[in-house]
This record gives C-alpha cells, sequence and structure tokens, in this order.
C-alpha cells in the first residue's frame, strides 16, 4: 500500500482515501481489511486470503476487490527489493 | 463475501469519523465580496485561537479523518492559515480549500502544487464574465481565471473549478467544462441550499423544473468525470442514480466546525436545532462526534413520511434535510425541489413567517455587520468546500 494512502477501519470494513488522487475508497467486509493489512506480509494474495481466513469458495470475490484497488492505485505491487 | 448490508444503510447508522468535515476558520470575509475583504481581520473574539486549532488537528489526527474542507469566502485572512495548513499536513490531515483566488499568487501556487495534502477549489458562478460579475462582483472572473492558470502553471492538476448551479448559469454546463479541461481542473457542481439566508435568495435564484431536468440528463452523460458531492441525489427520481451514495450524509459523516467551535450536523444547517457541541467541550470535537444526542438522532432510521409511498423513495429519499428546513417544509416530507412535484406544492402551502432563520450570532456575526455594507449580500451563496459526503469520487 502507498505512503499516500490512509486507511480506517470502520464497522463494515474500513474506509481508504488516496492523498495523491484524493479517491476514497471502501473496504466492505473486515475481512478484507484483514487481507489489505496483511497483504505485505505474504508472497501472494492468495496466501494472504489464506491467513486471513477466507475460504477457497470465496477468493474469486476478493481477487475482484483486490484488482479494484489495485486499479485505482490504493494497492500496488511491491517494489523488488 | 459477506456483506450485510448495501453501504449506503451501513453508513445511515454512522461513521466513527466524518468523512466530510467542513471547518470555518474565521468569520472575516466569509462573502466572496471585495467590501468584505477591506474589513477583513474583525474577527470574532470568541473565535478559536491557533492553539485550539491546532487541539482540535490533534484530535482530526487521532480519528483518522482524512482530511479537512476549510470554507468560507477568503480563510487566507487569517493570519496564522498557512501556519495551520502545514500543522495539519504534517499531521496527516489533508486540507482542501475554497477560494475566490484572488491570493492564489504563482508564488502560492508552486507552494500548494507542491503538497499532496493540499487541494483547492476555485469558486466560480458563471462561465462568462458578465453572469459571474453580475453576482460576484467586478473583477472576480479575471481573478478567478488568473488563479487557475497560476495553478496550471504551477503544474497542480486536478484541483477543482467549483460551480453552484443556479438559474443563471444552469445554461451554461459545457462551457464551464471547457473552462475546467483547459486548466487541467475538475469541474464540480454543486447544489444550491437555502441556507444561511434563507429562502428568499434561493427562491429567486434556484434552478427551475425545466433545468433541473437537462442538469440532470447533463450529469449522467458525464458521469463520474464531474464531481457533485452527491448534491443532486434528490435528481435520481428521474430515473438512474446519480454516482455516490444518495444519502443524507449530516451528522453521519458530514459535519460542520464553525468558527467558535461550534459543531453543526452540515454545513448547510448552521441553526440552533441542528448544532451538536462544541470543540471546547468536555469531550472535545470527537466526544461531540460520537455521543452527541442530535446525531444519535440523526443516525436512526429516518422515516420518509409523505415521501415513503413515492416509487423514487429509494434513490431520492426525500432529498435534503437543510434544503427543507430553511423553507418551512417538514422534514419528513419532499425535498422544495422534488423533481416529481410535490416541494412546489407544499412550498405554496408553507407560512412565510414561521420559516426558520439562520442563528444570527452565528450566521451574522458583529465583525460582518461593523464592516462596510456587504453589497453582495443575499445575491450569492457562500462557498464550501463541501456540503456533503465527497462520493462522487466513489468507487465500490
Ligand atoms: S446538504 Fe442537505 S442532503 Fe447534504 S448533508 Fe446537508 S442536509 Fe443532508
Ligand atoms: S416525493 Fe419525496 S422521494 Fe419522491 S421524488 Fe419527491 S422528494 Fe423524492
Amino acid at each position: 500500500m502507498p505512503a499516500q494512502v490512509s486507511i480506517r477501519p470502520e464497522r463494515f470494513g474500513a474506509l481508504l482515501y488516496h492523498f495523491g488522487t484524493r479517491r476514497l475508497s471502501f473496504l466492505k467486509s473486515p475481512e478484507l481489511l484483514k487481507v489489505v493489512q496483511v497483504l505485505a506480509d505474504f508472497p501472494t494474495a492468495r496466501a494472504a486470503c489464506t491467513d486471513a481466513g477466507v475460504s477457497a469458495a470465496e477468493l474469486p470475490a476478493y481477487r475482484a476487490a483486490l484488482a479494484t484497488l489495485a486499479a485505482s492505485e490504493m494497492i500496488r505491487e511491491r517494489k523488488p527489493s | 463475501m459477506s456483506t450485510p448490508l448495501p453501504l449506503a444503510e451501513q453508513f445511515q447508522y454512522g461513521l466513527d469519523a466524518p468523512i466530510c468535515l467542513t471547518w470555518e476558520l474565521t468569520y472575516a470575509c466569509n462573502l466572496a465580496c471585495v467590501h468584505c475583504l477591506s474589513s477583513s481581520g474583525r474577527r470574532d473574539p470568541r473565535e478559536l485561537s491557533t492553539a485550539e486549532c491546532k487541539a482540535v488537528i490533534d484530535e482530526l489526527e487521532r480519528m483518522q479523518v482524512f482530511y479537512v474542507n476549510i470554507g468560507g469566502g477568503e480563510p487566507t485572512v487569517r493570519s496564522d492559515f498557512w501556519e495551520l495548513v502545514d500543522y495539519a499536513t504534517a499531521h496527516h490531515v489533508g486540507v482542501k480549500f475554497s477560494t475566490n483566488g484572488v491570493r492564489i499568487t504563482p508564488e502560492v501556487a508552486a507552494r500548494l502544487a507542491a503538497s499532496d495534502y493540499v487541494d483547492m477549489q476555485i469558486s466560480l458562478d458563471g462561465a462568462t464574465e458578465a453572469v459571474n460579475d453580475a453576482v460576484r462582483g467586478p473583477g472576480s472572473y479575471q481573478t478567478a481565471m488568473r488563479a487557475m492558470a497560476n495553478l496550471a502553471a504551477a503544474g497542480f492538476r486536478g484541483f477543482k473549478l467549483s460551480v453552484v448551479v443556479t438559474r443563471h448559469n444552469a445554461g451554461q454546463l459545457d462551457e464551464f467544462k471547457a473552462i475546467a479541461d483547459r486548466f487541467g481542473a475538475q469541474l464540480r457542481l454543486t447544489r444550491l441550499r437555502p441556507s444561511g439566508r434563507g429562502a428568499d435568495v434561493w427562491d429567486e435564484l434556484h434552478p427551475t423544473a425545466a433545468q433541473q431536468r437537462e442538469l440532470y440528463d447533463w450529469l449522467v452523460a458525464h458521469g463520474e468525470r464531474v464531481l457533485t458531492g452527491d448534491s443532486f441525489f434528490h435528481l435520481a427520481a428521474y430515473g438512474d442514480a446519480l454516482p455516490g451514495l444518495n444519502l443524507c450524509g449530516a451528522g453521519r459523516m458530514v459535519c460542520l466546525i464553525d468558527p467558535v467551535g461550534d459543531v453543526y450536523a452540515c454545513p448547510f444547517a448552521i441553526h440552533d436545532s441542528f448544532r451538536a457541541g462544541n470543540v471546547r467541550g468536555e469531550g472535545g470535537f470527537t466526544g461531540v462526534w460520537r455521543t452527541s444526542e442530535l446525531f444519535a438522532d440523526l443516525r436512526q432510521p429516518q422515516t420518509g413520511g409523505a415521501c415513503t409511498s413515492c416509487s423514487a423513495f429509494d434513490a431520492c429519499r426525500g432529498g435534503c434535510m437543510a434544503a427543507k428546513f430553511f423553507t418551512g417544509l417538514p422534514l419528513d416530507g419532499p425535498d422544495p425541489e422534488c423533481v416529481k412535484g410535490h416541494g412546489a406544492a407544499a412550498l405554496a402551502a408553507v407560512d412565510l413567517e414561521l420559516v426558520p432563520k439562520p442563528s444570527l450570532d452565528h450566521s451574522r456575526p458583529a465583525s460582518r455587520r461593523a464592516g462596510p455594507v456587504p453589497v453582495t449580500i443575499g445575491a450569492r451563496p457562500p462557498d464550501r468546500a463541501c456540503e456533503e459526503s465527497p462520493l462522487a469520487g466513489l468507487r465500490l
């Protein structure tokens, strides 16, 4: 997640705000928030989802949600270190 | 993924912190008026001090309020304005401010362009000099153009060109869009609300029914490329919903802090009935936002009253609370600009004597009355960076 993105947990999940694009976004569930929070600690998004307790059946929905976030620059591929 | 309730329903119960917080820093020069500017600096003695403002910013940082909208005519008349902007941005609270452009010199523009945490909104009431200056005063069109040119030259991309849609400029939407495009700005259209100076001005200036229809079609055609701050959701009753949450955010995700620290449910609801508390109180702003009785009330499911039976209720939800209040309509009935015509009918039955006036001690402070008479008073709506949720940027 870029440094310009701020994340605020809310009852329904979380609100995200990108200071660079000045766009607001939502995480529609606490589970998705968990995924986003641990994303950087895992080699793949799938591993992060598994860690957050996402079932196999739910994976496609999470993939779509993460793709949407990536498209709005809320998350991005980590820089090779 | 499990989503028990649609977001609009979730938001109805309120958020832990506002999304759209408007903060009017000073009473001095709240109008974009030459005469007001000349009497600038006469602040209300009760205004929050620099230290008190910083304490509020500290709270906002803890609450993770992403940004504040600094409203008013010229917030820069406060001598500590830049100090507060720097303090806020250093504490991860972004600042969006609204200006008529008079102080946006090339130097200021360069400084603004350098920060991710600052956003700007230049207000214009007409796409032509004649239409604009008739309302905002001679020279104001050129001032705004110069400011936008300076911002564009400084490389500030995507600042906002903000237009309150009125009867006089509703036919100029394409022209406004062209101006915004020319400067690399984003056009933001918002609704004229009968707040502040009551219903009289609104009567003369609010778009006609035919203009509303054209506006709706224009907004649908332009989609997310034009921002509206979700302010035209009452038009959704024409058909397709417009981008955004289509929900009155007052006290749920929207609020106002005024110069003396009073907290209101919405920047358009400056009246004792909508005052939730003061940031100087024991619990500070956080306490007001989270525990005030007024906000708890507003976060209850609202009844639609006469609107409940309307086929468009899901989209329109009876429209804007402030617009109803200041035109004397019941809060659980139709919006005065109800596209089905129910508002006009209801308005005809309103006893003008009983229409609530904004709380005078706040909207007409002594400092303003003491100055030269502001000739444009009543002629133009106040500039507000954000009158409700900025959800035109919403990505669900
Ligand atoms: S402007 Fe109207 S609709 Fe918007 S938050 Fe205020 S009262 Fe609600
Ligand atoms: S009757 Fe009420 S819900 Fe229906 S369009 Fe009019 S204001 Fe909206």
